[in-house]
């Protein structure tokens, strides 16, 4: 070994990272300090193990891999303790009805508008403010059911089996919160956007 | 006749799981008439996407739901 600037250009890189890894564990955990605590985890084992990283993804992309399964086992940890809810009431959500009229059609101040092309939604930090703020107003539950399976990509399968819930149950949720997170989006994004 | 609140659950769901064929039928259905549940449909789309550019999957970890 000559030279240790390898390593240092991945510690600048896991530094530039690490916000976004945070933000990612919290939408997840629902819990700051546990948050940090599966951040600060994936972050020694990428260190520890960074012989193992072939290179044939992004070095961060990696890196949010073993965040991952970091965030599975806070997540297991999670529903031991009994953190974890399923749904009791599935025909009752306020927030839901209050998009559509009685006869199931959209209510007028609620009616979906057009978001323009998705790519050049991507590349606006303004959707992204936006969209974490919407993120942290969404309940737990809701909340951690939807980023296993929208962020984490995993099935509803497998989601059920993790949280411990009727897939049935598990598809309720995914549609709440879509459908609460669309209209805080939209409310905070766009009506901003046009000022 | 599906109403846009039940069109929203399919729209939801189409994302979890294949439609059967009637759902299928009648959301498409709706979505040919009413302008509203299209653009739902695409915000849906948008949030479905949301993940990959948060966190990029990692080679191997295909998403599985590309076509439904």
């Amino acid at each position: 070994m000559t030279t240790n600037s390898p390593d240092d250009d991945r510690h600048r890189r896991l530094a530039a990272v690490r916000p976004r890894l945070v933000a990612f564990a919290l939408m997840h955990l629902r819990d700051a300090a546990q948050a940090e605590d599966a951040v600060q985890e994936a972050l020694v084992a990428a260190i520890e193990k960074q012989d193992a990283f072939a290179g044939r993804s992004g070095y961060e992309t990696w890196v949010f891999g073993i965040l991952k399964y970091k965030i599975l086992d806070a997540l297991r940890a999670q529903k031991r303790h009994g953190k974890w809810q399923p749904l009791e009431d599935e025909d009752e959500d306020d927030a839901i009805d209050r998009q559509f009229q009685r006869n199931g059609r959209w209510q007028e101040s609620a009616r979906p508008s057009s978001w323009g092309e998705p790519e050049a939604t991507f590349e606006n930090e303004r959707f992204w403010q936006v969209f974490d703020a919407c993120m942290i107003h969404l309940p737990d539950n809701l909340a951690r059911v939807f980023s296993l399976r929208e962020l984490m990509g995993l099935s509803t399968d497998d989601i059920c089996h993790e949280v411990g819930i009727k897939e049935n149950n598990c598809w309720v949720m995914l549609h709440r919160a879509r459908l609460r997170l669309r209209a805080c989006i939209e409310r905070g994004w766009l009506e901003d956007s046009t000022c | 006749m599906l109403m846009c609140k039940e069109a929203t659950r399919l729209m939801s769901l189409k994302r979890d799981r294949p439609l059967t064929f009637q759902e299928r039928l009648s959301l498409r259905l709706h979505l040919a008439m009413c302008g509203a549940c299209r653009n739902c449909d695409r915000q849906f789309e948008l949030l479905h996407r949301v993940g990959r550019h948060y966190a990029p999957p990692a080679e191997g970890e295909a998403r599985d739901d590309e076509e439904r």
